[in-house]
């Protein structure tokens, strides 16, 4: 049985695991399929009708209307696309600035890798989320960012998945450094130094595959965190900018609807949450599936 | 121990000087400067003024010459005007820093008052029915979203049940203590069961790892009674580790309190900052991120001291190298 066979037979017995990759593949479809499942519903995210606003679930409003009479059910399917696509782009730039940087410190030491330990050590005892908020509030067109995307309708989208990925890598980071220092000791690599490879090739071709599950863990709890972040952002109108969905952003006017109409806060919530635990219990099992040494706790 | 102090405090000072360096240039990259706000607000003002009024504030000058200026003001002790408050900066900022105190102080007793008995009662009972739901309720603690948990509490509390204020402060004019403890209520609970579900996953962790080693086995085959060998020879070793945790947590602590104070209205540090931030008052969004940088940074080097004085294995030198 080959290792994949033997991850998959550890991974299928964490049961909360399991339910929670099958809850994401079905979130991501319902993500993919927004449109489609729009139209076949008759509803639509953006018409606006103020003739009906705050209205209760109905046939021709699954999930009844907002404030300004949107179609709640349209508006979370747009959200989901959103936030997933956030989340997993923002992740896996972190697991891609993070492995480089991990890989280049543990491989050389010395200097640089105390100056990337200190470095994280600072950003993971740091009160982030002010410093985030700051970053959220710069001007793109002060920052020289060209003209056309500092005044493209997404430019908040690229802004939140910039600001998470800069402060989302130093985990990553931390877990390829410290199995690369490991690795960089086995034989396999002494014997490849030995017969002429150079640095960039031994880091590629014999260490990175040896790094790889931690890569992919970390990443799996990162996004998480990325979701969580980019809806705090979002929820405080600093992320995603309206009129484009997102689950934070639907969430911003909750507050003061609360009384008039407290269901509104909750679907967006609800599906943020879900997905985020989803993605830890799916990083918690991927974590037993692919190194089982690291003992049950999973963490 | 002097030498690790004061290479520490050397550490520390160059973070917040990097830090007020960082917060200084990004202020400045942001929307509108207070010129272009006096402008807005005063539509008699003449290009000229603008430039005069530039001048006078020393707004025509390169950026880091004026973060220089900034900076040999703010070591001689001038911190500089609140803009929004019209009041120097530390008027503003010192109480708020008090009640951020009580309400993080609160939540972190609530929160080891769940994590502790939650922690050792799972770890005592490794994958029995405790464990499970105590391990759902962790990953329900890390992953919910902050604001949502506290819209959450309002619609029960305040909605549906009307038992619970939804704003953190007394409208009365002089609230009782009963009053306060009412309006505080949701506020503490939002911010510790937040952080009680990353907590009580370390005490359980530690607490298991401790259990399983040489001296507690020992102690147990010298029959030391099951609630003594738990909680007189288990926990206080478990526990060393967790504090270091808890310190370095208190920057994420900060964070939920910032959202916290902003959804109850609570007249916090958090709340001064975003206020701050959104209203482009720069001089105290500058110094109040670097003051919440400093108190964290305070924190961990307690952790770290602490660490040290716990657990007489640990040398100061080794807190130094460690990581």
């Amino acid at each position: 049985m080959g290792p994949w066979q033997l991850a998959w037979r550890r991974f299928r017995r964490h049961r909360l695991a399991l339910a929670s990759a099958a809850l994401l593949a079905l979130l991501t479809a319902a993500a993919i399929l927004a449109p489609q499942l729009q139209s076949v519903l008759g509803v639509d995210p953006n018409a606006v009708d103020l003739l009906a606003r705050l209205e209760p679930p109905s046939p021709a409003h699954p999930l009844g209307t907002d404030d300004l009479g949107r179609d709640v059910l349209a508006r979370l399917l747009d959200g989901a696309r959103v936030s997933l696509f956030v989340g997993l782009t923002a992740a896996l730039a972190s697991a891609v600035i993070g492995t480089f940087v991990g890989l280049i410190a543990g491989y050389y030491g010395g200097r640089f890798d105390a100056l990337l330990m200190r470095t994280t050590d600072t950003v993971i005892a740091l009160p982030l989320l002010p410093l985030l908020i700051v970053l959220a509030a710069v001007d793109p067109a002060k920052l020289g960012v060209p003209e056309a995307i500092a005044r493209s309708e997404y430019l908040s989208l690229y802004r939140v998945i910039a600001i998470v990925a800069l402060v989302g890598w130093t985990t990553v980071a931390r877990l390829v450094r410290g199995s690369t220092l490991t690795v960089r000791e086995r034989e396999f690599v002494r014997a490849a130094r030995a017969l002429g490879s150079g640095p960039g090739r031994i880091m590629a071709t014999h260490i990175l595959p040896n790094v790889a599950s931690p890569v992919i863990v970390a990443t799996t709890l990162s996004a998480g965190n990325v979701i969580l972040f980019e809806s705090v952002l979002s929820f405080l109108g600093l992320g995603i900018q309206p009129p484009i969905a997102s689950w934070g952003n639907m969430l911003t006017n909750a507050q003061e609807l609360i009384w008039e109409a407290p269901s509104l806060a909750v679907y967006p919530g609800l599906l943020i949450f879900l997905t985020v635990i989803a993605l830890n219990f799916l990083g918690d099992g991927l974590q037993d599936a692919l190194d089982p040494r690291s003992g049950a706790d999973g963490r | 121990m002097i030498r690790f102090m004061a290479g520490r405090l050397m550490q520390m000072a160059t973070i917040l000087l990097l830090m007020s360096l960082l917060v200084y240039v990004l202020i400045g990259l942001m929307p509108g400067d207070p010129i272009d706000l006096m402008i807005s607000a005063n539509p008699d003002l003449t290009p000229a003024d603008a430039e005069r009024l530039k001048a006078l504030h020393g707004l025509d000058r390169p950026l880091l010459e004026r973060y220089w200026l900034w900076l040999s003001q703010a070591l001689g002790g001038d911190l500089g005007y609140s803009r929004l408050h019209a009041r120097p900066v530390l008027d503003v900022l010192l109480p708020a820093l008090g009640n951020t105190v009580v309400l993080m102080g609160a939540a972190f007793l609530l929160s080891v008052a769940i994590s502790l008995p939650a922690g050792i009662f799972a770890a005592l009972r490794p994958a029995s029915w405790v464990d499970y739901l105590v391990n759902l309720a962790c990953f329900a603690g890390i992953s919910v979203p902050p604001f949502w948990l506290a819209l959450m509490l309002i619609t029960l509390f305040s909605v549906i049940l009307g038992i619970l204020p939804a704003s953190a402060v007394s409208t009365a004019p002089d609230p009782s203590f009963w009053d306060r403890l009412r309006h505080l209520a949701m506020p503490v609970a939002t911010l510790g069961l937040l952080s009680a579900g990353g907590v009580t996953r370390y005490v359980r962790a530690s607490m298991r790892e401790t259990l399983r080693q040489d001296f507690v086995r020992t102690a147990a085959a010298k029959g030391v009674g099951r609630a003594r060998l738990v909680l007189n020879h288990a926990l206080p070793n478990a526990l060393v580790p967790v504090i270091t945790i808890l310190a370095l947590d208190v920057g994420a602590l900060f964070s939920g309190a910032l959202i916290t104070e902003i959804m109850f209205a609570y007249p916090g540090m958090g709340k001064l900052l975003f206020d701050a931030i959104m209203g482009n008052d720069y001089n105290l969004a500058l110094v109040g991120l670097l003051f919440a940088t400093l108190v964290t940074l305070v924190c961990n080097l307690g952790a770290d001291i602490g660490y040290a004085a716990l657990d007489p294995r640990v040398t100061f030198a080794a807190v130094r190298d460690r990581g």
